[in-house]
């Protein structure tokens, strides 16, 4: 007998299909075997397992196409199997890893680790974003071809910029034999130097060294500017500034190839929560100014933005609980990316559908995957999201095998409280 | 002593922190500490018994010296440890030394350290109070304490005076102590040097950003110049030190241009013939030692202070 599972009379939000109404959804063999609209009709059902849906969205499976699991080599902060059961309890079926791994993954050895521990998890999808540069050192291109055999599906030598502009136009030049994204970690490092926070009044009170805004915004022009001149497709990653959101609007108005990210602590912080040398709130990219996460806001409405990422970054408290000059960057992020985003749908500055379209259809189309839809014989990979229920976010309650966020604490409201991938249960909080 | 006011804190993280009230409190004080130094025996027993760590991650000659001889005048205990003999070099971390010091139950832990926001790490971590004697480029409270108690002791009073600060204000913990602490007790400060060396956003501190060293100094009570430190030719802030001596150092033209009973100050140590005029350091207008004087007598009112004595 076929194993089937009834999604009953929940809220569709299905944007690559045009949907957002009330239905149900019938899976079976792990696919999608029938959506109904409306009321359900009792007479319909089959014997399977039913799971009442009222008052929940019934959402693509969320796709986060920038986290970092640490595995292979930190894995005291993280590895594929927690990093993908936190990912599954924040309501995504799917992530994209970045190769900052030790060794780094510019190779198929690093990359076929990580599948094969993903597919042991079971958690969620993993694609292993490779590295572009050898090392991810900047001394000359990685192995693309072995890279894309391997099954990387996308290039990106994220928590560093390529800084050589001749190899990032060569990157981007043989990254057409493979048909390859590339994903730029923008940021000129001669600008951002010793910086520990964005630079202005705030980082001359507490003394601590600045990172100017111009340092990622001079780099996300380089980059647009050398992927127009090959004519190749580019993504930005976790952009956190007002210019940044300028830079991409205008290039794609200008019929460019390039799609953008930015993350929930860009939307939602400002410097401010770096406050009492919160390392907490130590990220790179920096948090920024008030009119910084204004222009955000506004690139997610307009449609200049197309992804939300959460740019998870677990570290442990070896790497926070020091000065705040030490601290490692960066912050978790996939329990905490529904909530968040489920605040600027409550301030009605994004539609549900819109939010579905930033969390799981742009990041598919972009990365080039499977997902993002509810169509009848796609994979079951659905979330069903609570944008009701309030909850506090504690540490005892953390998925992550590390704590480091600054939302630990807060009252959220809204979560994912079932997660299907490929029709199986791999979260449930119903 | 007679003095009305209830100091509630228990750290000195920052000026940033005081009141004015807690600093006319603490400058009050501190005039009336400074008799104890002038007498043959110069110790009062406010502190028996009380235990005080000088824990210091960057060389300090004066600065340590002057809290060490301030408790020892209080009649405390003090034990000093430097990054050179610490854990700290073996891989320890801040807050482990700060757990293991905290279990020798001190009183107090006096800290330098060279990365902003150190202390109130350790305060986050240790029963002791904690004085900053300077983190990073953030701030150095009693510093900037002892520069208000030598203004008022020269001028009677430091509402209203113009005080004119020049130099590598970006890296000054110094500048940004005296920026604060200065505004807050109704002064005006002026800042310049070379644009490099003026972070952004030092006008949100209180301090008024002039074009040229000229036009700080114009008119102004108190003329402060900063030590500029010979590795910020690399960074590049600056082209050379004979560049920076030539347009930015503290001369007989420029002081001429201050008010004639201007007072000239440096937080020391000098860069003789860079920042200041070395004839101008050691002339009538200097109230250099003074500073350093009246440390001692400011950092004994700041262990008194913190340690009670300021309940009135």
């Amino acid at each position: 007998m076929p194993q089937s599972l009834l999604l009953k009379n929940g809220r569709i939000i299905d944007p690559a299909n045009g949907i957002d109404n009330p239905g149900s959804i019938l899976i079976e063999d792990g696919r999608i075997k029938a959506v109904y609209s409306g009321d359900f009709a009792d007479s319909l059902q089959e014997d399977c397992q039913v799971i009442d849906a009222s008052g929940k969205w019934i959402v693509p499976g969320l796709v986060d196409m920038h986290v970092h699991l640490r595995e292979p080599g930190q894995e005291y902060k993280e590895t594929v199997e927690t990093g993908t059961k936190a990912a599954a309890s924040g309501g995504f079926t799917a992530v994209a890893c970045m190769p900052n791994t030790s060794p780094v993954n510019d190779n198929e050895a690093v990359t076929a680790l990580i599948l094969a521990k993903a597919k042991k998890a079971g958690f969620a999808k993993v694609y292993p974003v490779g590295a572009i540069s050898h090392h991810s050192d900047g001394s000359r291109l990685a192995e693309f071809g072995e890279l894309k055999k391997a099954g990387a599906v996308a290039l990106s030598d994220d928590g560093q910029p390529v800084e050589n502009s001749q190899l990032m136009r060569r990157a981007l030049e043989y990254s057409a034999n493979y048909n390859f994204l590339l994903i730029s970690h923008a940021e000129d490092m001669s600008l951002s130097g010793s910086g520990v926070m964005n630079e202005g009044p705030l980082s001359t009170r507490l003394g601590l060294a600045g990172i100017p805004s111009i340092a990622e915004e001079i780099m996300i022009y380089r980059d647009l500017a050398i992927a127009e001149y090959v004519n190749r497709p580019i993504h930005i990653a976790h952009i956190s500034t007002r210019e940044s959101v300028d830079l991409i609007r205008r290039a794609k108005l200008k019929g460019c190839q390039v799609t953008a990210e930015t993350t929930p602590h860009y939307f939602t912080l400002t410097e401010k929560a770096v406050g009492d040398y919160n390392t907490l709130a130590k990220m790179n990219p920096p948090l920024r100014s008030i009119d910084d996460r204004q222009a955000i806001q506004d690139g997610l409405q307009d449609g200049t933005i197309d992804a939300i990422a959460t740019d998870h970054a677990p570290h442990s408290r070896l790497e926070k609980e020091v000065e705040f000059d030490l601290a490692a960057n960066g912050i978790i992020g996939l329990e905490t990316s529904v909530p968040l985003t489920l605040a600027l749908v409550r301030d009605e500055i994004i539609t549900p559908a819109r939010m579905i379209e930033l969390m799981s259809v742009n990041p598919c189309r972009i990365l080039g995957v499977e997902g993002g839809s509810l169509a009848q014989g796609v994979p079951a990979d659905i979330t069903l999201i609570d944008p009701d229920r309030i909850f506090t976010y504690e540490e005892k309650d953390v998925v992550s095998k590390s704590k480091n966020s600054p939302f630990l604490d807060w009252s959220l409201q809204g979560k994912a409280v079932l997660t299907l991938l490929d029709g199986n249960i791999t979260y449930s909080d119903l | 002593m007679e003095v009305e006011h209830k100091f509630s804190h228990k750290h000195i993280l920052g000026l940033e922190q005081l009141s004015p009230a807690d600093i006319d409190f603490l400058l009050r004080s501190a005039a009336s500490f400074k008799e104890i130094s002038t007498r043959q025996i110069k110790k009062v027993p406010a502190l028996r018994g009380r235990t005080v760590i000088n824990l210091f991650f960057e060389p300090s000659t004066r600065t340590r010296l002057s809290f060490e001889v301030a408790a020892k005048r209080m009649s405390a205990d003090t034990f000093n440890i430097s990054a050179s003999t610490s854990s700290l070099k073996k891989g320890e971390t801040l807050i482990d030394t700060a757990l293991n010091l905290a279990a020798m139950k001190p009183d107090i832990i006096i800290i330098r350290h060279s990365h902003s926001g150190s202390p109130g790490l350790l305060a986050k971590h240790t029963k002791a109070s904690i004085i900053n004697a300077g983190d990073g480029t953030h701030e150095h409270p009693s510093q900037g304490l002892l520069d208000m108690m030598t203004v008022l002791e020269k001028k009677g009073h430091i509402e209203g005076l113009k005080i004119a600060i020049i130099g590598d204000i970006a890296h000054s913990r110094v500048a940004h102590s005296n920026i604060i602490g200065f505004t807050k007790m109704g002064a005006s400060v002026s800042v310049s040097g070379p644009a490099t060396l003026l972070p952004r956003g030092i006008d949100h501190l209180g301090a008024t950003v002039c074009s040229s060293v000229d036009e700080a100094v114009e008119g102004a009570d108190v003329v402060m110049a900063l030590r500029i430190q010979t590795e910020r030719q690399k960074d590049p802030f600056i082209p050379s030190l004979r560049e920076y001596a030539a347009f930015f150092g503290i001369n007989k033209r420029v002081i001429s241009l201050a008010k004639p009973d201007a007072i000239i100050m440096h937080p020391g140590p000098m860069n003789r013939g860079v920042e200041l005029d070395p004839e101008l350091a050691d002339g009538p207008h200097s109230v250099i030692l003074d500073q350093v004087t009246n440390g001692v007598a400011m950092r004994m009112a700041l262990l008194y202070a913190i340690m009670g004595g300021g309940e009135g």
